[in-house]
């Protein structure tokens, strides 16, 4: 294992930054890449780097890693932010992993995302432990961008239940993920159920995820159990979002994960003063939880909670297409 | 007369409104479109002059004229540019989904009701940070058509700028492909207004209906701008951190070498760093928020082949 300083941020009034990456195996390899927090509240996703790190030590200190392996964990980018509660940059408020590539001529995030990016460039596979925009709790999937070069089969060896293809929006054409894939890294975002909080089972879980993946790929030599899933592809736009029509207080009655049938009660909006039911949230088909909302203050129109129907569109491997 | 356009409840006795004043019925539809960045208020003295000048010369519209002062009401009652809870910059939301989240829901509704406009002028004032002289952003796709009614906004430049793909979730880029000819100006500073440059746009926006037929009293003549591509941009970053003091003034004319300023550190009392113009022309945007961090951005100079 290598220690090394990758980059510093210099700031005033505070003393410089230094942004440190974790090197495992033959320093002349590039297997895989993993970037952990890149916001401020991705506490969760630092923690989780921080176990794979522990596991990386011992597995190499045991001689478990494959002679052409390299691997390097970046577990924080973002101290300047994380050190003072705040989730993107705290001097602007824009968001690092909007930057992607980077620019080293540009505007301070620009630069921070462009050093990242040299960082971890060049190697085969790239994993980010990142968090999604609405609050709330997943189940444990990996995520790919459909950007022309993704090989979502890839995905299944995590052993995670579920690959979510997502097809980009313009907006993700800045993230680490989509420019990871258009640079010749096969990327993967990796979502645990926490952000600005601690869960250490599904922290282990995403860290057993990354070694199963390892081991599947002939980097590490100790297999991971597998969890006794059968993983599947799915396209994101196959999930049903249940969309709030009340504002009010969210009283969920069901949990990522539960299945659930048609016209089931999901959770009800309460008057948050009143105490009167507002709305009962019901399913609008046959599946599983998928995504619940975790903030018990709900708007109208928001997404509440997101279904994966039992018929789902079958993602076609890219192997079969024409 | 006020509509409003979208109203969705909030989680605890409120209801979030996004209203317009539409002045006028029927003939040629103009938009003006303000308040996305919760942090920009420029746009809110020309709603103001604009609407009270139309409810005075009700005589003199041909046509309709709806003002949308703000489109993130949430942000700008909280100082926040970008949409609270979320924390999404709402230009890049653009153009939403009426079956995703909140965010979503209102960048498809604003769409839809703006959408079909002959013009639109969606009204911007830089962040906090830059200082920034009244000028219309055109992308380079839409140029050829954009270019002629942004000549009638009164501004003092206008700068055809490369098209990005993250770009195509603004609100001018969505409604410019569904055929909605909008114009982005950019002027002033974060978190204040600058009546001069209010004034101008006020001026411009009379001469761009009069030339659509919308208007028939008289209009004061307006300037003709300056037209710039990327090329005639140089940029100034911030290569240390510390606090930047300004030794030009904004929208002054400076030549190649001149000093613009230089950062500095309070503790030390060293100079960290003096910066220099990179060409001579004119300084369109000047840093006014003096905590800089490396790659801050600290001035743009019009300049070289123009």
């Amino acid at each position: 294992m290598r220690e090394e300083l990758l980059f510093r941020v210099d700031t005033p009034y505070r003393r410089s930054l230094p942004v440190k990456g974790w090197y495992f195996g033959d320093p002349q390899q590039k297997s895989l890449a993993v970037m952990g927090s890149l916001r401020g509240n991705e506490i969760q996703q630092m923690y989780v780097c921080s176990l794979l790190i522990q596991s990386l030590v011992d597995l190499e200190r045991q001689g478990l890693l494959a002679p052409d392996a390299g691997i390097l964990v970046v577990p924080c980018a973002n101290q300047f932010s994380m050190n003072v509660g705040r989730r993107f940059w705290a001097a602007d408020n824009t968001d690092i992993n909007r930057m992607f590539p980077g620019y080293d001529q540009g505007e301070t995030t620009q630069r921070i995302a462009g050093r990242i990016f040299t960082a971890i460039q060049g190697y085969t596979y790239g994993v980010h432990l990142t968090s999604f925009y609405l609050s709330g709790d997943h189940l444990p999937h990996v995520r790919i961008m459909a950007t022309g070069y993704e090989q979502a089969e890839e995905g299944l060896f995590f052993g995670l239940p579920y690959v979510v293809v997502r097809h980009p929006q313009p907006y993700d054409t800045t993230t680490l993920n989509y420019n990871w894939q258009i640079w010749n890294t096969q990327a993967f975002s990796l979502y645990t159920p926490e952000t600005e909080s601690i869960n250490q089972d599904t922290a282990l879980q995403a860290v057993q995820a990354i070694l199963r993946f390892l081991y599947a790929k002939g980097l590490c030599l100790r297999d991971v159990p597998s969890p006794g899933v059968t993983p599947e592809i799915l396209q994101e736009s196959c999930l049903h979002n249940i969309i709030s029509a009340s504002g009010g207080l969210l009283l969920r009655a069901r949990a990522p994960g539960d299945v659930v049938k048609p016209g089931q009660i999901l959770g009800d909006i309460l008057d948050p003063c009143g105490g009167q039911l507002l709305e009962h949230l019901r399913s609008d088909c046959t599946g599983r939880v998928f995504f619940a909302r975790k903030s018990r203050l709900i708007d109208g129109h928001e997404v509440a909670f997101r279904i994966l129907p039992d018929a789902r569109c079958r993602v076609i491997p890219s192997g079969e297409q024409a | 007369m006020i509509e409003q356009v979208v109203q969705l409840p909030l989680a605890v006795g409120e209801d979030l409104v996004i209203p317009k004043n539409r002045f006028g019925s029927g003939g040629k539809r103009l938009c003006v479109v303000t308040g996305t960045h919760g942090d920009e208020l420029e746009g809110q003295y020309v709603c103001w002059r604009l609407a009270r000048l139309l409810e005075e010369q009700p005589d003199a519209l041909r046509g309709t004229v709806d003002i949308y002062p703000a489109l993130n009401p949430l942000g700008i009652s909280t100082m926040t540019r970008g949409i609270p809870l979320c924390d999404l910059d709402m230009n890049r939301t653009f153009p939403g989904s009426e079956r995703g989240s909140m965010s979503e829901y209102i960048a498809a509704r604003l769409i839809r009701d703006m959408a079909g406009a002959d013009v639109c002028v969606d009204i911007h004032a830089s962040n906090i940070y830059l200082r920034e002289i009244p000028q219309v952003r055109v992308n380079e796709n839409t140029a050829e058509r954009l270019l002629p009614l942004a000549r009638r906004l009164n501004m003092d430049l206008i700068w055809i700028h490369a098209a990005a793909t993250v770009l195509e979730s603004t609100l001018a880029h969505s409604l410019n492909a569904l055929d909605t000819p909008t114009l982005v100006v950019e002027m002033g500073i974060g978190m204040r207004l600058t009546r001069s440059y209010g004034d101008q746009l006020l001026t411009g926006l009379l001469s761009l209906m009069a030339s659509l037929g919308m208007w028939t009293a008289p209009v004061m003549p307006v300037a003709q701008p300056i037209v710039s591509s990327d090329g005639c941009v140089s940029f100034v970053n911030a290569s240390r951190s510390g606090i930047f003091i300004p030794s030009v003034a904004h929208a002054a004319y400076v030549e190649q070498g001149q000093e613009l300023g230089a950062v500095v550190d309070p503790l030390t009392g060293d100079i960290c760093e003096t910066l220099k113009s990179p060409a001579s022309g004119l300084l369109f945007t000047l840093r006014e928020y003096p905590v800089v961090y490396e790659g801050s951005l600290l001035a743009r100079i019009l300049g070289g082949g123009i």
